[in-house]
This record gives C-alpha cells, structure tokens and sequence, in this order.
C-alpha cells in the first residue's frame, strides 16, 4: 500500500483556503497528507469584505473558515509560521520556527502585498497600509489621535479606504498621481463623474500630484510635499498604491518570474517546476497578475484538477470586469473600457442631474459588445457583461442598451431568459446559468438555498442581482411549466380542465374525476374543479355536492386567521358607503366585540369571529343590505376608485360610478386566481389602477384601459391595453378579457404571469380581444352575461337554508366554543393571544 | 377507563367533509369518506389550532388524507401519521356506528412503535 503524499500549501489567504476547500470537496485528503503554512495569526477571512471590520463586522464574522474544516484528519494549518525557504533539490520547505518539512507537491498561494512608493518619510509614525485585519486594527488606533487622513492612490481600493477614514471621523483627502480616480478601470468621462459624486461626500480629491516627501506636518503630525510645490498637511497616511506579488520564495528558489515580479505558471498554473504550483495574486500568467478573488479562486480549480488527476483543465485567463460600490456610488467596469480595440465605437450617456455617466464599446461592426463603463447607475452591469461574454449581438441601434428607458418602451437589452445556459453568472464559484437553473429545478427556490447550493453570489457579490433574475426568471416559468398537471389525480392543466368541464358539460367533481381522473382527489385538485365549475356553471358552491371541494375559506365564506376564527369582509363596492352602513357595520362590530381594520382594498375587515357567530353577524348586515366581499374567494376583490369628476376639481370622468357598476358586474366570478380593478378619474391615478388586473383611467377622450397589473410579491405596472374607450366598449373588453383570462390560465397564476406566458404577450392578447383573430369574443361575451345574470350573494343564500346553517358550530355535539381561542386587549381592541400569554392566563385561571 | 361517546348521528356526516366533537373534553375530527369513518385529533400540530376537522380529505399514493386547512401539510386518515414531516403525527381514535349513531372512543389507539 503506498503512503499518502506530502502536499504543503503555502499562505492561507482567499485563495489558499478556496484551494483547500476545492481539494477537499475532490476527495483529495484520500491521496495527500496536508500541511498549510499562515503567516498570519489567524485562519483565513473574506479580505474582499475587509472594510466591513470598520462597520462593526468581527474578526469571527470575516471568517472563510467553515467550523470543523481544519479538524479533518489529513489537514494541518499552522498559524504565525512563514515558509522562509524552498530547497528544491532535496523538495524541502524550512520555516520561521526552523522546522524542515518534506514535501511531494507544493502550492503557492502568498498572495500579495500593498506597493508603499519609496518617498522619503513613508516610514513615518502613523503611516499605514491596508490588506490585513491587523492594519485595520492599527489604523483605527492611529485614527484615534488624528483630525485628517490623507488616502495616497485613487484606485479602486483607495477609494475604499477613504470610506473607511470618512468612517472613522477623520477630513479625508485622496492623493493620486494619475490625472483621474480608478485610471485601470474607468476613462476620462468616468472619471470626472465620479470625482464628483465623492467630492459631493465630502472627500477631497487631488489627482495629478507626485509626493516628493513626507516630512513633520505644520499644525499636523505630517506634511506632504508634492512635485508640482503644493502641501498638504495631514495627521494620518494610508498608502494604496498598488499591490506588488509576494513572490520572495520564488526568487530566493530561482523559480522564474515576470521582470517586475510575480511567478511565472503555465495554463495548468503549474510554475517552472512541475511540483510546485501556483495560485492567486503571486502568480504571473502571460504576463497578467491578476488582482481580483475570482481568477484566484479559478486558478485554485485548475490546481485542485491537475493534483487530482484531471489533467486536461487549463487556467485560459478571465474577465476583470468588475462592479463596486463605493463610498455608495454604483461604478462598473466592463472589457475593453478604454476602447483601446482597433475601429471600435463608443457611445456615452451623461445626466448631469443625476450624475450618472454610462459608456458602452463595441466592435467596428456593431456585432458584439467590448466594453463598458458605468458609474452613478450600474444596473445594467449584468446584462452588458453577459451579452459581452457570449458574444451576443447588441440591437441595430446599440446606444439603446445604455439610454434610459423611456415611458412604456419596451424592455432593452436582453431579458436573462436569453442567455445560454452555459452563460458563466458567478465568476467567483465558476457557476453557469445552467447550474443554477439545475438547482432551481432541484428544490432551490429561494435565493438563500440557491447560494448555498451552488456557491453564486457568496464571493465578490458581484453577481447578486443576476443570480436572482435567473431564480425569479426559472420560478415564473416553474409556475407554469414544472409539471402541467395539476396533481396525481388528473394528467390534465387547469386549462385542459377547464376545457374538459365546459365541453363536456360535466357538473360536479364526481363526473369529472369520474370521466378524467383516477382516485379521490386531494386539497389541489378539490378546490381547482370547484373553481371551474363555479366558472363555468356558477352553482351556489356549498350546493352538498361542491361543499367538501372548498378551502376551508370558501367553505365558511370567511378568510380563517391564525388562531382559528374568520374574518368578515362585507362588500363596499368603489368603496363607497354611506353614514347608515358604517353605523351598522359599526354596531356589528362592537356587538360581536370584532377587530375592526380598514383594509388596503377600501373596505373594513373585522376579524375574529368564531364559526358558530359567523351566521347572526352575516344576518345583520345582509338586512342592512350588505352582500359578502368574497375576500375569501378566488375571485374579484375590489374595485378601487377615486372621488372623480363628481368632487375632484381635476376629475374628468365619474370614476366612482364605474367603479361600482364594475363592482357589481364582476363580482362574484371565480377565477384561477383573485382579480383587484381600479378606476381613477384622470391621470393622477389615485385609485392606483395602473398597479391592478384591470385598471381604468378617466381621458377627456374616454377611459384608457390597462391590464395585468399588480402589487403582491413581484409588483407589476398594467400595460396600457387601449385608449379612449366609451363605457360600453370598455365593458366588452373588460368581459372578453376576463373569460379568455377564467378559460386559460393556470391554477393561481395572476393575469400578470398569464399574459407574460402567453406567447405573443400582450400584442397577442389585443389581436384576441380587440380584434376577435380567434372568433370567440362572442362566446367569451355571453359566457360573462351568463355568470353576471346568476349572480348570487352566498351569505344571502346560506342564511336562507337552515340546514347549511348547521354547519356553522365548531362542535357536532355541543354549543361550546373553541376553548383554545383566547383573545387579549391591544389599543382598545381584541386580537389573538399569544402562546405565553395563554399560557398564562391559564395559570390565572 | 376508556369508553364510547356518541357523537352524532350518521346521518349528519357528509361524504368528504368533516366534523369536530367534544370527546370527554377533548376535540376529536370526524370524518367519513365512501361510508368509512375515521376520528383524529382536532388539534393541528403545525399551526397549534383546532382545524384538522375543517380540512379537505383525499387520496395522496393511494393513502386516505386529510389536508391541515392553515398550511396545507396532510395526515394519513387511519393512522394519523404526517406525511411532510416523519417525526409528527396526530392520536387516532377508534370509532364505530351503532344503530346509526356515531360513537368515538375517549382513548387514542395506542401507537405500535416499530
Ligand atoms: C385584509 C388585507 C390586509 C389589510 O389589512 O389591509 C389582506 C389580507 C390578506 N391578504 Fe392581501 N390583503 C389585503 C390587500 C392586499 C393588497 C392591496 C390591494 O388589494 O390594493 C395586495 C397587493 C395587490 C395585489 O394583490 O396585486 C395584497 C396582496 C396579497 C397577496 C400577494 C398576491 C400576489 O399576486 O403576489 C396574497 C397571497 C395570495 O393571494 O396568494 C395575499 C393574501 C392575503 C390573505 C388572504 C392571506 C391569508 O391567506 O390569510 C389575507 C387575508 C386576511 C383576511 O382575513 O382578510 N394578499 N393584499 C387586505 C384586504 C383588501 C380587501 O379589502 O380585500
Ligand atoms: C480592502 C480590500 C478590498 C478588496 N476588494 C476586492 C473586491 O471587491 N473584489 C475582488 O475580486 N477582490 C478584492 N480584493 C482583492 C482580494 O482580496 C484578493 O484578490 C485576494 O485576497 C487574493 O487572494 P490570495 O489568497 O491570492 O492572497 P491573500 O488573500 O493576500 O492571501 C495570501 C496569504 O498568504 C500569506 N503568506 C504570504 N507569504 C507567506 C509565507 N511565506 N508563508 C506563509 N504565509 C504567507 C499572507 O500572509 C496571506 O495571509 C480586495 C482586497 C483588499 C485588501
Ligand atoms: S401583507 Fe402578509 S401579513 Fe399582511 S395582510 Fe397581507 S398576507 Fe397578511
Ligand atoms: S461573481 Fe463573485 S460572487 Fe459571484
């Protein structure tokens, strides 16, 4: 049996925990004996979140380390110890407590150190780097003593840095040598906007200033001489100037380097011996140091591969775009920036306003996307690295893909659901589209599980937002697509059922299981068949053949709360009502000793009610000529509407009357899923009906229609569906569009995610409605007059039936109450008790 | 010592539905489905209310169910055993029609431990 062999990694920093996590994950504590060399204190932390120690995030909390992770056999990390020699010869390593180690394979990953410019004075007191949680440490000391702080370099951890001296209280100043901020990443436009934003924070910016020499300040511990003559005199420096690879055991081992550092590695990241690897900002590949955690971490995959036997994967470079957020300002950088490939255009977008500067690079021929650059608003940040890396073709005119967008236009760019799968999202973790589109399908349908599944989004963060299109953009289609049929009991859609029940004019869910289905049923397919046959036929739905399909809510015509008791919803169509009805919802109210609510819907909500009270409280306010609000029921809710033309001094149509004949047209009619309408009586929209299912807006010239709006989880603006309609035509469209909406979606898909899904979208929805391309507008219209003209108010109906009455008692055997509803008293009102307060009042008791 | 409570009359159960009755003080779900009688605790685990007799009864993979109104998880109707969480299940009690009369028992069915 041959033994393990000796691996020694060098540096436990991103890079080199990544690598470890990576070769543990392949298994290859089977093959080698482990030993890791920190020269810091402590095991490896999140250096990209560095300045977060400064807004309180601990030591602990930085931490890479998950726990357990360097307690595995076959895996010792030692701290405070430095590899100070590599004999390559006899394949030894000598470190700072003169241990000698032998080793078979050796991974550096040391990382890199912050360039401080040799000036005279740069060794002073309180003059400090930034790279360890130790200079943190020793910062926020020499903050203590100090009223200015001055950042040399104005790049993009500079800038960083100057945040954190803002943080610390100190008048921060950047010096940089180069004539604008972030000179690698973003032009001279860019530049400027973004000294602006920061100047606008307060920081003060010096470009363009070569400091000759630091010597003892005037009225400050130090002053800085600059070439062009100037001082400045400041209590504190923090150099960031740069990083330099922390490449010295290469050269004491003569192992070869780039002429200005870094170890040399071939595509395996293997360096000139073919033991030693290396990995990170120390290594130099074709002559690029690469000074972000992303290529690092794809460098330490590459290692992992070549160690474990995966000999054919290559390190083949990797994008340095990158998207930060500094001191709050959005700033991006994408590809060729600068716009240095040969015939490429350039378009820039500036608002002065806002201060948002945007330039995009493509090529000569305007078929592919080179770079970009974005600072003030960086939302397109994904969209334009994407369309970058897959050598996407940007639309005809491609200014587009950076100019805002306007009212109504269409959405630019490309939805993600364009990308390929093999699109790379995370470049940290190497996660491609596909993967996480894998994982979705897996079960992964929050965007916490999603990270923790593939990784995405847990490194640089970058790629946070993109990650989450992807899970919303699979969770919508999901909604649809996962499976068709509803459940186990019909290999059918909810619109093949639909089908199924009107065509073959079946009428209860005994003839539809019966004639389509197999078994008893269950708590999906119960509710959607009663659903469509109220759709369809509109029967009183606690007829005894439809009472066992409805939701408990349905079946009580209440919504139940979480402790039991239902809520009672009266209808107040347009949410008008008068004094006389308010009273008696009022006495009501206080009778039953409800908890009274004004709902976000125009209407009261009073809850608490116990079943064996729902009936005499019902009866009340049906004699008072309330009907039931159907809160409960897939259904239409309200029909919001603003005071209009009759009091509004802007109002140009009386929306409150049509708002209720709305109201009283619709109501009642089960859908795949509850329906809100609004009507606002101009375009100052107060009824908000731009964010329901059908929303109506009052014109000099009629009523403009909108549709597929909502709020909810994923709000969504209503499409503008057609303009200046007279009241009748608005009705027709309205019936047409609500048929076509109970006919064809799916089993709780809002009309939002039915309209999207539908192929052609909108424009195909108006082609049917408007237009009647599938010749059923008339059937659409007389299925609604026939829904309309059954109309029954279901409380009215129950009251009229003593036998569904009886239903209403918690116990089948006694008049008792439900002992374990106990209520206490908030802000003169009752609500549900909670479970210690139960359990104390039953120890009173 | 454990006994028969009459509950309700047979006739008063609906094929599908169920109903709650006061055992000996303790709340018991009742459900017939195609003329078999089954009796639960009332008591819905998850939400820590007395529901389960409101919730909606079916087959799941050919197991007689029954749905938790509140968050939908289901209970296997002859052995009170839940079917999304192993380690959760509710008593149930014997139960029988005599003369058209419904009667549950005061005590739970003791559980077999496998
Ligand atoms: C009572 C009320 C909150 C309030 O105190 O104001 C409310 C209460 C409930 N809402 Fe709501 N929603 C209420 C207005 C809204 C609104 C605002 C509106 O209608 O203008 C919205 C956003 C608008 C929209 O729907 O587009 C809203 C979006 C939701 C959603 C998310 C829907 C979505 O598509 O994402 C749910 C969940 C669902 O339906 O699946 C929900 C579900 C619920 C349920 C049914 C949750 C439940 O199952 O218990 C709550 C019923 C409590 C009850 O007993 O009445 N409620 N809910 C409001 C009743 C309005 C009414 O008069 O009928
Ligand atoms: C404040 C700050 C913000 C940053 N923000 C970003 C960002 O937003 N996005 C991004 O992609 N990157 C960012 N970076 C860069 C990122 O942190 C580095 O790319 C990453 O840490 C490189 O990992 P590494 O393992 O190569 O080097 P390091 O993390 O520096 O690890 C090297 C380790 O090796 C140790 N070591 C060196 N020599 C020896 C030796 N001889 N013996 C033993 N141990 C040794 C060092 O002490 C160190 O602990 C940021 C860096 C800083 C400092
Ligand atoms: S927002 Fe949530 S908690 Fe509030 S009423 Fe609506 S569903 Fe209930
Ligand atoms: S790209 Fe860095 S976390 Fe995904």
């Amino acid at each position: 049996m041959s033994a393990k062999q000796s691996l020694i990694v060098v540096g436990n920093g991103m890079v080199g925990h990544s690598f470890l996590e990576k070769l543990v994950a392949a298994g290859g504590l089977d093959q080698y004996q482990v030993t890791v060399f920190g020269e810091e204190p402590r095991p490896a932390y999140d250096r990209v979140h560095l300045s977060e120690y400064f807004s309180g995030r601990s030591a602990e909390e930085l931490s890479m380390v998950k726990e357990g992770f360097y307690q595995q056999g076959g895996l010792h990390l030692r701290l405070n110890e430095a590899v100070q020699q590599i004999d390559r010869d006899v394949k030894q390593v000598v470190t700072s407590k003169g241990q000698t180690i032998q080793y078979d394979q050796l991974v550096l990953a040391t990382g890199s150190y912050p360039f401080v410019p040799p000036v005279p004075g740069h060794d002073r007191a309180n003059c400090f780097v930034y790279r360890t949680i130790e200079d943190l440490e020793a910062i926020t000391e020499g903050a203590r003593g100090s009223k200015t702080g001055v950042v040399v370099g104005g790049g993009l951890l500079g800038l960083e840095a100057a945040k954190a001296l803002k943080d610390l209280g100190l008048e921060t100043h950047v010096v940089e040598f180069a004539p604008r901020l972030m000179a690698v990443q973003v032009d001279d436009g860019g530049g400027a906007m973004l000294r602006q934003k920061i100047e606008a924070l307060g920081v003060s910016i010096h470009t363009g200033k070569n400091t000759k020499l630091i010597t003892d300040g005037d009225g400050a511990v130090h002053q800085m001489q600059f070439a062009d003559g100037e001082v400045l005199n400041t209590d504190l420096i923090l150099f960031s100037a740069g990083i330099r690879p922390r490449d010295e055991l290469a050269k004491q081992s003569a192992l070869a380097m780039g002429e200005r550092g870094g170890i040399v590695i071939n595509d395996q990241c293997q360096a000139s011996d073919p033991a030693i690897f290396a990995i990170g900002e120390c290594a130099l590949w074709e002559g690029k140091i690469f000074g972000l955690v992303a290529p690092g971490y794809q460098m330490a995959q590459i290692a992992v591969d070549q160690l474990t036997g995966k000999t054919d994967s290559q390190f083949r470079g990797a994008d340095m775009s990158t998207k930060l957020k500094l001191m709050g300002v959005d700033v991006a950088s994408i590809g060729d920036a600068h716009g240095q490939t040969k015939g490429s255009l350039s378009y820039q977008f500036i608002d002065d306003e806002k201060k948002v500067y945007k330039k995009l690079v493509v090529s000569k021929t305007k078929k592919r996307v080179l770079g970009a650059v974005l600072v003030g608003d960086a939302d397109e940040y994904g969209n334009l690295l994407q369309m970058m890396l897959n050598d996407m073709v940007p639309p005809k005119n491609p200014a587009e893909l950076i100019l805002p967008q306007g009212d109504g236009a269409a959405p630019q760019g490309l939805g993600i659901a364009a990308l390929p799968d093999t699109a790379q999202i995370c470049s940290c973790f190497n996660v491609s589209k596909g993967d996480l589109v894998g994982a979705v399908a897996g079960g992964c349908q929050d965007i916490g599980a999603l990270k923790a599944e593939t990784g995405a989004g847990t490194g640089c963060g970058g790629c946070a937002q993109l990650v989450k299109q992807v899970l919303d953009n699979e969770l919508t289609q999901l909604g649809v697509e996962v499976k068709k049929d509803i459940c186990e009991h019909f290999p059918y859609s909810r619109q093949e059922l639909y089908h199924l029940v009107r065509v073959g004019e079946l009428t209860s869910f005994n003839d539809v299981i019966a004639s389509h289905g197999q078994g008893k049923g269950c708590d999906i397919c119960k509710p959607t068949i009663g659903s469509i046959l109220a759709s369809c036929w509109n029967d009183y739905i606690l007829k005894n053949e439809h009472a066992p399909l409805q939701d408990t809510n349905d079946y009580f015509l209440g919504n139940i709360q979480k402790d039991g008791t239902y809520s009672i919803v009266p209808r107040v169509p347009g949410g008008e009502i008068t004094p006389e009805k308010l009273i008696v919802i009022g006495e009501v109210a206080k009778d039953f000793k409800l908890y009274t609510k004004i709902t976000g819907g125009q209407r009261i909500d009073l809850f608490g009610a116990h079943v064996n009270e729902l009936p005499a409280i019902w009866k009340r306010l049906v004699d008072a000529g309330f009907e039931t609000g159907h809160a409960y029921g897939k259904s239409l809710r309200t029909v919001k509407s603003c005071v209009g033309s009759t009091w509004c001094r802007y109002g140009v149509l009386d929306s409150t009357s049509m708002a209720i004949a709305v109201e009283h047209r619709y109501r009642g009619v089960r859908s795949p899923h509850k329906v809100k309408m609004a009507v606002s009586g101009c375009t100052r929209e107060c009824a908000e009906a731009q964010s329901k299912d059908v929303g109506i807006i009052a014109t000099e010239k009629g009523w403009n229609l909108y549709v597929a709006g909502n709020g909810g989880m994923k709000p969504r603006h209503a499409d503008l569906f057609a303009t200046e309609l007279d009241d009748e035509t608005l009705v027709k469209y309205i019936d047409r569009f609500m048929m076509f909406y109970v006919r064809t979606a799916e089993r709780l898909q809002r009309t939002s995610v039915w309209m999207d899904n539908l192929e052609g979208g909108l424009d195909y929805l108006k082609s049917v409605i408007i237009d009647d391309s599938l010749g059923i507008n008339q059937e659409l219209e007389n299925e609604m007059t026939h829904l309309v003209g059954t109309y029954q108010c279901e409380w009215k109906t129950t009251l009229e039936s003593p036998e569904k009455l009886q239903r209403f008692s918690h116990f089948v055997n006694s008049d008792e109450l439900d002992s374990n509803v106990v209520f206490v008293s908030e802000r003169e009102q009752r609500r549900p008790a909670s479970k210690e307060e139960k359990i104390t009042l039953q120890e009173l008791s | 010592m454990s006994q028969w409570i009459p509950v309700c009359q047979y006739s008063q159960l609906t094929n599908g539905l169920g109903v709650c009755a006061l055992v000996n003080g303790q709340q018991v779900a009742v459900f017939c489905v195609e003329g078999e009688l089954f009796a639960l605790d009332n008591f819905d685990p998850f939400s820590e209310i007395n529901v389960i007799s409101r919730g909606i009864t079916g087959d799941l993979k050919d197991r007689l169910v029954v749905a938790s109104p509140i968050y939908k998880q289901h209970f296997d109707l002859r052995t009170g055993q839940c079917l999304e969480d192993d380690s959760v299940s509710l008593n149930v009690y014997p139960i029988e029609t005599v003369d058209g009369v419904v009667q549950v028992m005061t005590a739970p069915l003791v559980k077999q431990v496998a």
